[in-house]
């Protein structure tokens, strides 16, 4: 209940921890190198992994990352919130590469801890401004025509904690409330046709069955264009964290709209104005008034690598690598500076290009040992270039919690530490 | 074969073929089967769409009743009941006070539920109930669903009429420790910050983001770093620090 006002030494070096681990390696000749000239030992003598017999079949009937990878974790920052079961972690951007999301890696926010439900006990209900109010079961839903899709899920509140200035050190944190994977599901409106959705309906209503009642109000334009009730991430069912075993997908949207949980959906003729898009999820601009149903997340991107928990650790040629993502549709281009703005280069876009997914950038680059200040610009197929945090500061003000989409930079130092920077 | 395996065997393999029936039946008669149970009486009000898949069975009125426990701003959803001001008082003590403090000015990090009128232009703005919600339906809608924390849906509506009178207290938009909500004049309540709030207007106020041709060389002289995260530190003080609630 109570949070210290500031974390100890401990958990500080456990924020850093990614970039403490590396920053020891950064001598620049490899610490596990051979001396030149002398044979490596890797190679000339024969490993314990060669010799000995490695694990059989039968020990892990359901795999999990490598005892290296331990690293690759979710985190959280305890004094971000007064209780975990209302709160936010943050996917580990800096150890991935792609553009899909591992389960287990994808962010988490919960309003009232993860709901555990048993799917033969789970019942979704659609009532409200419809010819016949129905009631379904996982079976029933499992039964109704399929689409696989993948797409962005991002937090209204990613770098949110950034709106006043640089504070947390590392993309994971300024950027890690975002994740990208590849959903099943059933249309909402194959749903909504077997209830009859009628003339004047306007706005539904989705609520979680979890302990928060989650509810938001969905427009049904969007709710019959490309909205999805989804069983099944990248392939097997959802999460227990994401919603198991249902959850809205409304692509390109803010992430709270995503009900978890979902259990029942109303058809109204208005919104409902919930908490969750009242107090929570309007933007407050400096004149002291609010934007509310600000639904779209625009174009935004991030380089991931070299980032404060993944800091260059060699001269010479180097892998930038990046994300980018819109929810108004697909990235066009993606440009990069090394030099704070004042020049820009296009970025390789490298894999699929899709529709409000994340898309993976990359600029192979010599480095010569100098300082850096690393930009990314996404432009997307709106026409939408994604601007500096000034540019937003100065229409919006500093309050606004959500919706920070601004131009982030890195500095990169001699020794190749990198940190999270703000420039003029 | 046991006498007492073959009824179970049999009761399973009917549902089974009962359940796999059906949707062929849908598919290939599904006039058919309507004209049967349904006989013409009037057209149709619109077009039927594209043909249903017969999937889920109806919700009756008790399962929408338990589930139904939304409410609008227009008062839609709102169950019959009353509480004073006092009667909130009690409730609140019992119940909230422990996180929301006895005036619901927050206890540590927990949400702050009143004060902070006039901040929202100021450099800290203090959002709560009095000086940034729109409307009182959510109150009520908000603690019907999700209060106490970690024991919700555990109020009567009185309680819950009484609890949501006590926070109209706390925020002086009611003076009167008698005062009574109920069913009957919640909706005449109305809070100061309603009408500044208004639809996302980003395409038209952030239009200058779009169709923009971007400089590629030689764009500025010069890059000054004008603040550090390792300078701001992860330490901000409890009270000032970003919330996620």
């Amino acid at each position: 209940m109570t949070s210290p006002a500031k974390p100890d030494a401990l958990s500080r070096r456990r924020f850093l921890g990614g970039a403490a681990v590396a920053g020891a390696g950064l001598a620049g000749t490899g610490l596990a190198r051979a001396e030149a000239g002398k044979p490596d030992p890797l190679i000339t003598e024969v490993q314990d992994w060669s010799r000995y017999l490695g694990e059989g079949v039968d020990k892990r009937p359901y795999g999990t990352p490598s005892r290296f990878e331990k690293n690759v974790i979710r985190r959280d920052v305890s004094w971000l919130t007064a209780s975990p079961e209302s709160s936010v972690n943050f996917t580990p951007l800096h150890e991935l590469d792609g553009i899909i999301t591992p389960s287990g890696l994808c962010f988490e926010r919960h309003h009232g801890g993860i709901a555990d439900i048993d799917p033969a006990n789970h019942r979704l209900m659609i009532h409200g401004l419809v010819d016949k109010p129905l009631v379904f079961t996982m079976e029933d839903i499992k039964r109704m025509p399929r689409q696989n899709r993948i797409h962005f899920l991002e937090c209204a509140a990613n770098s949110g904690m950034e709106w006043r200035g640089a504070q947390l050190n590392g993309c994971q944190f300024t950027h890690g409330m975002v994740h990208n994977v590849m959903y099943t599901g059933v249309p909402l409106k194959v749903l909504l046709a077997e209830a009859g959705v009628k003339a004047n309906a306007k706005w539904l209503m989705l609520e979680g069955a979890d302990s928060s009642g989650m509810n938001r109000s969905l427009p049904l334009e969007k709710a019959l264009d490309d909205t999805l009730i989804a069983f099944a991430m990248n392939g097997e069912a959802l999460r227990p964290e994401q919603g198991y075993p249902l959850r809205a997908v409304i692509p390109g949207w803010e992430g709270n709209l995503w009900v978890k949980w979902l259990r029942r959906i109303e058809v109204g003729d208005q919104p409902w104005q919930a908490r969750e898009e009242t107090s929570k999820y309007t933007d407050l601009l400096a004149d002291g008034r609010s934007r509310r149903f600000t639904f779209f997340m625009d174009a935004k991107s991030v380089v991931t690598n070299p980032s404060p928990q993944a800091p260059l650790k060699q001269k010479g040629r180097n892998v930038l690598s990046g994300l980018a993502w819109s929810g108004r549709g697909t990235i066009k281009r993606v440009d990069v500076t090394l030099d704070g703005g004042k020049n820009w280069q296009h970025a390789r876009i490298d894999g699929p290009v899709l529709d409000k997914s994340l898309t993976r950038f990359y600029v192979d680059f010599d480095w010569t040992g100098q300082d850096l200040l690393i930009q990314s610009r996404a432009m997307d197929s709106t026409g939408y270039l994604q601007p500096t945090k000034e540019e937003l500061r100065k229409i919006r003000g500093t309050n606004s919690i959500y919706h920070n989409n601004g131009i982030q930079t890195w500095h990169v130092k001699t020794n190749g530490e990198t940190e999270n920077v703000e420039i003029g | 074969m046991s006498r007492s395996v073959n009824p179970v065997l049999l009761a399973g393999l009917a549902a089974f073929a009962v359940l796999a029936a059906a949707p062929l039946i849908a598919q290939t008669k599904p006039a058919a089967k309507q004209a049967q149970t349904h006989p013409p009486a009037k057209a149709a009000p619109a077009p039927a769409p594209a043909a249903k898949l017969g999937l889920g069975r109806e919700a009756l009125p008790e399962e929408i009743k338990a589930w139904d426990i939304a409410v609008r701003p227009d008062g839609k959803g709102l169950p019959p009941g009353k509480g004073t001001v006092k009667q909130g008082d009690e409730v609140f003590q019992a119940q909230c006070a422990s996180c929301h403090g006895e005036f619901g000015q927050g206890n540590n990090r927990w949400p702050v539920l009143a004060g902070g009128m006039g901040s929202l232009k100021s450099d800290r703005p203090e959002k709560t109930i009095g000086s940034f919600w729109p409307d009182l339906s959510t109150v009520f809608d908000y603690v019907r669903r999700a209060m106490p924390y970690g024991n919700a849906q555990s109020l009567s509506p009185d309680e819950l009429y009484a609890v949501t009178a006590y926070l109209l207290y706390l925020n002086d938009i009611v003076k009167d420790e008698d005062f009574e909500l109920s069913d009957k004049n919640f909706t005449s309540v109305k809070l100061p910050n309603a009408a500044a709030f208004y639809d996302d207007d980003r395409e038209t106020t952030e239009k200058a983001f779009w169709g923009k041709e971007p400089c590629m060389t030689n764009c500025k002289p010069e890059v000054k770093i004008t603040g550090r995260a390792v300078i701001l530190d992860v330490t901000p003080d409890s009270k000032t620090a970003p919330k996620v609630d």
